[in-house]
């Protein structure tokens, strides 16, 4: 006779068991006071329970997973260390997209670990409590292994070694560090829509496809190696966001119009800051993969149009000025290129004009706007370099009261002139960029007119000094090493010396 | 509006960080030369609030944007102002103030005939 067999649960019963009741009702406390974030932003939730895991996955199977994930990443990145993996990227250009994403992005993974942690506290119920939990975790992993990554990078090239100071001061990297405080400092719904849904959901691809892709055309094996890793946690992260989505919106119908204010506001946040990702794959790297505009149409005009058309059951609309953005596309990169190359000064990272294969490339992909609006700039400071009169914009720049960038973007529709804009709060003047980034700012005019915005700091005398010597001290930027022209840098001068040792020993 | 914060009274706590007091006796100016957006923004300046218009034309613009192609055709007469969006005819002799330039206010000069890099308004 066989012995009974022992009976085993199944997923579904076993996930349930470790992941649900562990919680009770209050009854010294009232709920509203042991939870006091999850009603002020006036979501309506009439039951906890209806909340769906997407993925269901016990802290025990967790562990494990990035536990086996960790180990497998750590492996690569010492091979990459022991083979001299930085002389196998295509050019030490391509280095100072890395730059900008350790000093703009990392410490934004390690806000989104705090924050996450934060909501595994504060919200009433179990479901998007654990999910919460896990992916703090998940966000404070990314950021220990990009720096671990990029590490490597710093032992031989400028512009990364003061990364967590400069992101707290620098003009641009004001820009992710103020659209993440304003999530952080929003209630738990609106930061689950801004973070998990606009911007892991909705943009995420255009953030994380076109930059591994781009390492990997690059010989980045280092980053592409950390992109993986975070790659199926990325893909719970979504789920997340689609969850919350859908979770506020069967909820009750009070919460729609909530909720589209806020995938209105996060798509545009959203679509700014990824500027600086449009222009790096359209002039930052060395080797291109596809275009910003391209980017765009697929990840999302075709990809976002599907996921909007399936959500309007609910209610949800497009966000408001998708068609701008999508215009936009057409110019941004361009724009923001411009922008630091004439403050190449007091960048972080070194900056170059497009050479004529480059800019050939760029008339191709942007037969509507590269020859008639952006090669006549290029051209022009070209010209001047040649006559060693390099265009340098000695004077700050007005920035956008909500956005944080110099406001060089156009009006919708005339490319020939800026977009101005400006309304009035308790007898004081603000300025924007944009319909998109005056709309936020009315909406919530207390919270906008406190933005610390780098340039009117600077005239108050809180940054160091009013010479661009003193701000960039005050930044811990080594003028004439970290910032400036890549000709002529230090880190020219070292890949150079490099290349051409390999060719003597090949030789 | 009313306010969404979960503390009572945060819309009386806001404290604006760019009020002109903040600027030690200056205010912000913006400056914009239209058609020549090789300047990728308009320009910010903490100015005295009495300095004369007249400093703008010969001090900061040909300090600024001096080294523009066009800068060396460029004639002050023919320059059409704008001041916060509405077209004006400042008074050089007179201050900023009495031109109506206050606090963050933004200053825009078009020169007809000058319209950038080849035309390009770059």
């Amino acid at each position: 006779m066989t012995p009974p067999r022992k009976k085993k649960l199944n997923l579904k019963k076993r996930y349930e068991l470790m992941t649900r009741g562990l919680d009770w009702e209050t009854s010294y406390q009232k709920m509203d006071d042991v939870f006091p974030y999850d009603t002020f932003e006036g979501i309506k939730i009439t039951d906890w329970s209806k909340w769906e895991d997407p993925f269901r996955l016990t802290m025990d199977a967790y562990w494990k997973y990035q536990g086996e994930k960790e180990r497998k990443l750590y492996a690569v990145l010492d091979s990459f260390a022991q083979n001299n993996g930085q002389l196998g990227i295509s050019d030490a250009r391509y280095v100072n997209a890395i730059k900008l994403f350790l000093t703009g992005v990392t410490p934004l993974e390690y806000q989104a670990h705090r924050h996450f942690a934060h909501l595994g506290r504060h919200i009433r119920g179990v479901g998007p409590r654990v999910a919460a939990q896990m992916q703090s975790l998940d966000e404070l992993r990314h950021a220990q292994t990009q720096i671990h990554t990029i590490s490597h990078y710093n032992k031989y090239f400028d512009g990364f070694s003061e990364f967590p100071h400069m992101h707290d001061r620098v003009w641009y990297l004001s820009v992710p560090k103020s659209f993440f405080d304003d999530a952080c400092s929003a209630g738990p719904f609106e930061f689950f829509t801004a973070i998990s849904f606009a911007f892991e959901y909705v943009l995420t691809n255009l953030l994380f496809v076109p930059f591994m892709s781009g390492a990997a055309y690059n010989g980045d094996l280092a980053t592409v190696t950390f992109g993986f890793s975070a790659q199926s946690d990325e893909a719970r992260h979504m789920t997340l966001g689609i969850e919350v989505i859908k979770f506020m919106l069967e909820q009750h119908p009070d919460n729609l119009p909530i909720v589209q204010k806020w995938v209105d506001k996060w798509f545009w946040r959203g679509h700014k800051m990824l500027g600086l990702v449009a222009m790096m794959m359209d002039y930052m790297l060395p080797k291109r993969i596809m275009s910003w505009k391209e980017a765009w149409e697929i990840y999302f005009t075709e990809a976002g149009g599907a996921l909007f058309e399936d959500l309007s059951r609910y209610g949800l609309r497009v966000p408001k000025y998708a068609d701008i953005a999508t215009d936009e596309a057409e110019h941004i990169s361009h724009q923001n290129w411009a922008i630091f190359y004439q403050y190449t000064q007091a960048a972080g990272f070194h900056t170059w004009l497009p050479s004529d294969e480059e800019m050939a490339w760029l008339s191709e992909k942007y037969p509507n706007t590269f020859d008639k609006y952006y090669r006549p700039r290029f051209e022009m400071w070209r010209e001047m370099e040649a006559k060693g009169e390099r265009f340098y914009n000695n004077a700050l720049p007005q920035l956008c009261q909500t956005c944080q960038i110099p406001m060089g973007y156009t009006e919708p529709g005339d490319p020939t002139k800026i977009g101005f804009r400006s309304t009035e709060y308790a007898g004081e003047r603000y300025h924007f960029c944009s319909d998109g980034c005056k709309d936020i700012f009315e909406n919530e005019p207390e919270k906008f007119s406190q933005a610390w915005l780098p340039v009117h700091q600077i005239f108050q005398g809180n940054c160091g000094g009013a010479d661009l010597g003193d701000v960039l001290k005050w930044y811990h930027m080594d003028n004439g090493i970290d910032n400036m022209d890549y000709t002529g840098s230090p880190d020219q001068k070292q890949w150079d010396a490099w290349q051409s040792a390999r060719k003597r020993v090949a030789g | 509006m009313a306010v969404v914060a979960l503390k009572p009274g945060y819309a009386d706590a806001v404290e604006i960080r760019d009020r002109r007091e903040n600027f030690h006796g200056n205010q912000v100016v913006y400056l914009h030369w239209e058609e020549h957006l090789s300047f990728c923004a308009a320009t910010a300046f903490p100015l005295p609030p009495d300095m004369p218009f007249g400093a703008l034309t010969e001090q900061l613009i040909p300090q600024y944007y001096g080294m523009h192609p066009d800068f060396a055709s460029l004639d002050w007469n023919q320059v059409e102002w704008k001041i916060n969006g509405k077209p004006a005819t400042p008074d050089m002799s007179k201050s900023l103030a009495e031109n109506g330039v206050d606090h963050k206010t933004l200053i825009a000069f078009r020169t007809p005939g000058l319209n950038g890099y080849k035309g390009s308004c770059s």
